[in-house]
């Protein structure tokens, strides 16, 4: 297959150094690459490297077919603009002015923008929302439309590549999101290839085409966002202990709350997250029963219950899951019933809640009382 | 076209007519008062007319310093401006840096060694001298910058910097011969006295050419003010850049030496005043109007120096320090309030 952007054999580091080894990217054209890994892992060396801001230690990195060091600044200002995640300091510099240093592979030798130049320029702020801040000075606007303008800055150079190190740092959730958007809509409608570094695991697996997992001193892993986005592999690379990672939200929960149980939730449905977060929150351990595997609950119940009694999906609960739900209720003093309805296969759990209250547990409706 | 730009553009035509006025009447002003006073058509008359006293004075003694005025101070500014730019920091100059300092040491040096064998010093080889010095005590600053990065600290090792090489100065005018001393005083101070033609049309080539060439920088400068990364995505050789902004900053700031010594705060003073009357940093303007005001700030600086306590005069220095460190008082603390 052809790739348009490349490395082999790459290897990166300060100062001759090497930090990281065997880089091997391979993105075709139009696709998103995201680098996820722990903090200080490389992720911004390795983007440094393949935007030449940093020397290479050894390897090669390829646009189409050519290595990117035979090329000049001016030819590689063509092809490939970035997002920095340093702080800029302007002085009595408007957005717009900011934007057009974009236009700088373009222009002639005084840097004066054409007609056309003033074009992109607008059209590139329009595209990331920011064409009514033009006229403002770029220090005295919000972290989030400072993020937007450097975007904008970066898509007015027109490049085919572009390179973001960690584009939503400063961003509230509703620019974060529009951001990621952004670069998607870039991607699809005008095949830029896109190289970002994320540490939302959630947003990344929602805007990545591929993956790259940075830790230590090579790529853990690389493939498909579903490759990558696997409980084990990212409890592994994050080196999770406390908390865990479930692929189907793309979220994380806190830890379990330590210690043996005494409350027991009946729940099903998605009528128990809320409960099991506030019991998580208040770290009392809990068990919780009898849940379908293929119930929304079952997936937050698995990471902070202590104990989840289950039933195959679809299935009407059987007597076995039912006897173990009753012998670990024996074990608890309180019953927190989230069940407002019941239908055919998770009747049982009515009968559950009605041996609870017989065997004298304490039934408590809100589990903030607790 | 939008209200915004026309107003923006209103403002930038509006400074450089009113700079332009002032420099019509400072210039004017510079080569009419003096220890003897001139009137307009006096003036005319002895510039264009049969000769004279005052035709004496007018060309041997107030035009060049006039001119030199006008083009030492355009070079002080843009050497700060350049320097400025270089270490991303307001407060950088050729003065506060020591390079002025060490341009001044190398001039004494090669003026007492040419002057003690009882030669006169071409002005080529003073401006040469100047620049051994100033790229000296550039090469240590440039050293300092590597380790130590905070901006404030760079300033402070500059100036010490500038403390030494001066006191260096003064021990090699203490051992200079007697004749030379008198010469050599007045100039270590500071002044714009004594310039002949032959230093003027030295220094209108060598300052000329230089802005000249710092204007076609304009385009980098701008990427640069984005700091180096970002100046290097969009194409910016940095290497040869740096080296551009270091070669050119220090010819300027040699030029300047050489002829009228070391001159403090115009390098620092003039960029500041020029982007707050312009309201933009836009190389492509500043750089020209930098020039200007730096001529402007020289000529009332030099006037005031000549007039204000005639026939005695003060050290340039101490006028400009007067009218320079309040701006630059005012940059620092708007430097704080930004961060």
């Amino acid at each position: 297959m052809d790739y348009f952007f490349s490395t082999k054999q790459l290897t990166v580091g300060y100062n001759g150094t090497p930090l990281i080894r065997d880089i091997e990217i391979r993105l075709q054209k139009g696709r998103i690459l995201t680098l996820i890994g722990p903090n200080g892992a490389g992720k911004s060396t390795i983007l440094m490297s393949i935007t030449r801001q940093l020397k290479s230690i050894a390897g090669t990195i390829y646009i189409g077919d050519r290595s990117i060091e035979e090329m000049t600044n001016r030819d590689l200002s063509h092809h490939l603009s970035v997002v920095l995640t340093e702080r800029l300091r302007t002085e009595l510099m408007t957005c717009e002015e900011i934007v057009e240093t974009g236009r700088y592979p373009y222009t002639g030798m005084l840097g004066i923008l054409s007609a056309a130049d003033k074009a992109a320029v607008r059209e590139a702020m329009k595209l990331v929302n920011v064409a009514d801040l033009k006229d403002r000075d770029f220090m005295c606007i919000s972290d989030g439309q400072r993020q937007r303008v450097l975007l904008a800055r970066a898509i007015c150079q027109q490049p085919e590549i572009l390179v973001l190190d960690e584009p939503t740092s400063y961003l509230d959730i509703r620019y974060e999101l529009e951001l990621l958007d952004i670069l998607r809509d870039m991607a699809e409608e005008r095949g830029i290839t896109i190289i970002l570094s994320l540490h939302n695991l959630s947003l990344a697996q929602r805007v990545s085409d591929d993956v790259m997992c940075v830790k230590g001193e090579t790529i853990s892993h690389y493939g498909s966002a579903e490759e990558i986005f696997q409980r084990n592999l990212i409890h592994e690379l994050y080196g999770l202990t406390d908390g865990s990672y479930n692929p189907v939200f793309g979220s994380v929960e806190m830890k379990r709350p330590p210690g043996t149980p005494h409350v027991f939730v009946i729940a099903g449905g998605g009528t128990g997250i809320e409960a099991y977060r506030t019991l998580q929150k208040k770290r009392i351990p809990f068990i919780t029963g009898v849940l379908h595997e293929n119930d929304i609950d079952y997936q937050v119940a698995h990471d902070i219950a202590s104990c989840v009694i289950s039933e195959h999906g679809f299935c009407p609960i059987t007597d076995s899951s039912y006897q173990q739900a009753l012998e670990k209720l024996h074990t608890c003093d309180t019953v927190v019933n989230c069940l407002v309805e019941y239908g055919e296969i998770n009747a049982r759990n009515r009968e559950l809640f009605e041996q609870a209250r017989l065997l004298g547990c304490k039934v408590v409706e809100n589990v903030a009382t607790l | 076209m939008e209200s915004i730009e026309i107003k923006r553009r209103a403002r930038i035509w509006i400074v450089f007519i009113a700079l332009l006025a002032a420099f019509f009447i400072l210039v004017s002003l510079n080569v009419m008062l003096g220890s003897v006073q001139s009137s307009i058509s006096d003036t005319l008359s002895a510039l264009f007319g049969r000769g004279g006293d005052m035709a004496d004075i007018l060309w041997k003694i107030r035009l060049p310093r006039m001119l030199a005025c006008v083009l030492l101070g355009g070079a002080l500014a843009l050497s700060g401006f350049l320097l400025q730019t270089f270490f991303n920091n307001p407060i950088a100059g050729p003065y506060v840096l020591g390079i002025s300092s060490g341009a001044k040491l190398t001039v004494a040096l090669v003026m007492v060694l040419v002057l003690g064998a009882h030669k006169s010093v071409g002005s080529v080889v003073l401006i040469g001298a100047a620049f051994v010095g100033a790229m000296i005590s550039m090469g240590f600053v440039l050293l300092i910058s590597q380790i130590i990065r905070r901006s404030a600290m760079l300033i402070v090792s500059g100036v010490m910097l500038g403390y030494i090489f001066s006191a260096i100065t003064d021990f090699i005018i203490t051992f200079a011969d007697d004749a030379s001393i008198v010469n050599l005083h007045n100039w270590s101070r500071g002044s714009f006295s004594g310039i002949s033609w032959d230093n003027v049309r030295v220094m209108a080539v060598v300052v000329i050419v230089t802005s000249c060439l710092v204007f076609l920088l304009s385009k980098p400068i701008g990427a640069f003010q984005l700091g180096e990364s970002y100046a290097k995505s969009v194409g910016v050789n940095v290497g040869a850049f740096r080296v551009a902004l270091v070669l050119l900053s220090s010819v300027l700031s040699a030029c300047v030496t050489a002829f009228a010594g070391p001159i403090s705060f115009v390098g620092i003073a003039v960029p500041h005043i020029v982007k707050a009357l312009l309201k933009t940093s836009r190389p492509l303007l500043v750089i020209p109007v930098c020039f200007l005001g730096g001529a402007i700030f020289c000529l009332g600086c030099d006037l005031i120096a000549r007039t204000l306590f005639a026939p005695l005069e003060l050290s340039i220095s101490s006028v400009t320090a007067v009218f320079g460190a309040p701006v630059v008082i005012t940059a620092l603390l708007k430097k704080r309030a930004r961060s």
